[in-house]
């Protein structure tokens, strides 16, 4: 292991290090513990230029009531999981059939259309805007959640089809030709062969799509513009306008809007990490 | 033995049973590929083809050749947000080495590290909406700790937002937080995998510290690298959230990016040049390709050393 293990090192470095740990957690966290702060303080603190001094009350409920009954975020939060939701489901059904097809099968354009995903994986989303936001007028999408789930769905299926691909040749093959000699048609192997073994690739993707599209903000903008679709990201900015300089509510605000990812991370740990950090190890 | 031929007749002769095996990928592929091509690679084309017309999104468009590049070419904020996507992709990249420094002080086994190495890893998972927001209080000239600390410093307030020599790196520092987290994850996984005979035997011949660091670790760290390598660069072209959050572009334009700009010139309260925006698009996609095409070409020689 390197750096060299804490336990090998002298009894004066293992205590420093023990000590600093928690040190640089703090330091690293400050932003976000600041914040933390601003959200259980009362409008008092703020008038009183107390804003980095312990609250003079607790008034994390009230704040945090108030903002899910005086504001419009319970239908951002609403609007977010209306739009995360389907394009979790959608752009995982997909990539596990692209990923499938040019993980198994052996045919001349396999590689280009595989690197055609992952190009267009890596475009800025600036060349696409003008083009998709006239695609979903035309569609009569704009400022729907629909139109946004399309796109997104489209979009994603490239960094999905990346990794479902990598990850279906890593599975032994001659599960597949075994079953291709029983006679089993193509469609079964992949629904009843192929698809079991690739849990833990739709388990991750999940993840890392959900957090990707929860906290999409440009397309958010782009492709909707009301709070009867758009997402809670391009909410918060008309929530802290309607806010403005009441930083507890703010705090409060941004807090409710970041935790559902999270919460996501926190509970889907292992898969996650699993997601994103992908090739990293040969 | 009569229902084995029968079964030949109904299975082993069909146009479909014979052909299935070649058909078959382009069945799985047909839905995703349609997508994508719709919504994406189209799209690209489309943009290139609107950059050469003068077009407000809604009238008829109307020819003017390479009119919009020229016009980039006299825009004084053109210049502007190609600058700042410059200093953003060089400063961009000081993520790589933050996220493997913090990922080698994380990479040991006490007590609770697993819970230290997620809360390390916290700022990637929160949206950037959010990190610009607490990053501009974090500026803020009256409260923000930044300026509380100068002061404990004995120096004056900074505005850093609102001051055109600073603005941009301010915002890239917000943005180096969550990224720093991506790499440093990266690189903790990669250290998992470190060969410890090949340590073992460094330290043998004396190898330590920064020797075994440069000579043992980081060339099998490579692969680690290369991914950091793609997202930071990536992530440095698509800066768009927190300039928009933190500053939408100001002050007077200075914290512009490409990105930001195009945005600005085609959907906002300036005016809607859609055939100006997309040639900005199209300078910012042409940037983009350069790289792109350097990770593909690493991806394909891969692919052949298999």
């Amino acid at each position: 292991m390197f750096p060299t293990p804490i336990e090998r090192t002298s009894r004066a470095w293992q205590v420093s290090y023990q000590a600093f740990l928690p040190l640089a957690l703090i330091l690293w966290l400050l932003p976000l513990i600041g914040v933390a702060v601003f959200s259980v303080k009362p409008a008092a603190d703020f008038t009183n230029a107390n804003y980095w001094g312990l609250p003079s009350s607790f008034e994390g409920f009230t704040n945090y009531a108030l903002v899910f009954t005086g504001s419009d975020m319970p239908r951002y939060l609403l609007n977010s999981v209306f739009i995360t939701a389907p394009t979790v489901l959608g752009a995982v059904a997909l990539s596990s059939m692209t990923g499938f097809a040019l993980g198994i099968y052996k045919f001349r354009s396999n590689i280009w259309i595989f690197f055609m995903f992952v190009a267009g994986n890596f475009v800025p989303f600036q060349i696409l805007m003008v083009p998709v936001r006239e695609l979903t007028l035309s569609m009569g999408l704009y400022n729907t959640i629909t139109g946004l789930v399309l796109f997104h769905i489209a979009f994603q299926t490239g960094f999905c089809t990346l990794f479902m691909r990598n990850f279906i040749r890593a599975l032994p093959f001659e599960l597949v030709e075994a079953a291709r000699v029983e006679g089993i048609s193509e469609w079964r192997i992949f629904w009843y062969v192929v698809l079991p073994l690739m849990k833990p690739a739709i388990a991750a993707l999940s993840v890392l799509i959900f957090t990707f599209i929860w906290n999409d903000y440009f397309w958010a903008v782009v492709l909707t513009q009301g709070v009867e679709s758009q997402p809670v990201t391009a909410g918060i900015t008309s929530f802290n306008a309607q806010y403005r300089a009441a930083y507890h509510l703010m705090s409060a605000g941004s807090i409710v809007a970041a935790l559902p990812p999270v919460a996501m991370f926190f509970l889907m740990q292992k898969h996650f990490i699993a997601g994103l950090t992908l090739g990293a190890v040969k | 033995m009569a229902d084995g031929t029968s079964r030949a007749a109904e299975k082993g002769d069909s146009w479909w049973h014979r052909n299935q095996q070649a058909l078959s990928p382009w069945l799985f592929l047909a839905p995703g590929v349609l997508f994508f091509l719709v919504y994406v690679i189209f799209p690209i084309f489309q943009s290139f083809n609107i950059s050469f017309y003068d077009w407000d999104g809604l009238g008829a468009k109307k020819f003017i050749g390479l009119y919009n590049y020229e016009d980039l070419y006299w825009d004084e904020a053109f210049y502007t947000s190609l600058k700042n996507n410059l200093i953003w992709l060089v400063l961009y990249l000081a993520a790589i080495p933050a996220g493997l420094f913090i990922a080698l002080f994380l990479n040991q086994t006490v007590t609770g590290i697993r819970l230290y190495k997620s809360l390390f890893f916290f700022p990637f998972v929160i949206s950037q909406v959010v990190v610009g927001l607490v990053f501009t209080w974090f500026y803020d000239p009256t409260f923000g700790l930044l300026n509380i600390l100068l002061g404990s410093l004995g120096m004056d307030p900074i505005n850093v937002l609102g001051d055109e020599n600073y603005v941009t790196f301010g915002i890239i520092f917000a943005g180096l937080w969550p990224q720093t987290a991506y790499c440093m994850i990266l690189y903790l996984t990669g250290l998992n995998a470190v060969d410890p005979e090949q340590i073992e035997a460094g330290r043998l011949d004396g190898a330590k510290g920064w020797k075994m660091l440069w000579y043992i670790i980081l060339p099998q760290l490579r692969p680690a690298t290369f991914i950091a390598f793609v997202v930071t660069i990536i992530g440095a072209l698509r800066s768009f959230d927190l300039i928009s959050i933190m500053t939408n572009g100001g002050p007077f334009g200075a914290s512009r990016v490409l990105s930001f700009y195009m945005f600005e010139v085609a959907l906002s309260e300036y005016g809607f040049r859609m055939g100006y925006g997309a040639a900005i698009a199209v300078v910012l996609f042409l940037i983009m390709l350069m790289f792109i095409a350097y990770f593909l070409w690493s991806m394909y020689r891969e692919e052949k050393g298999r």
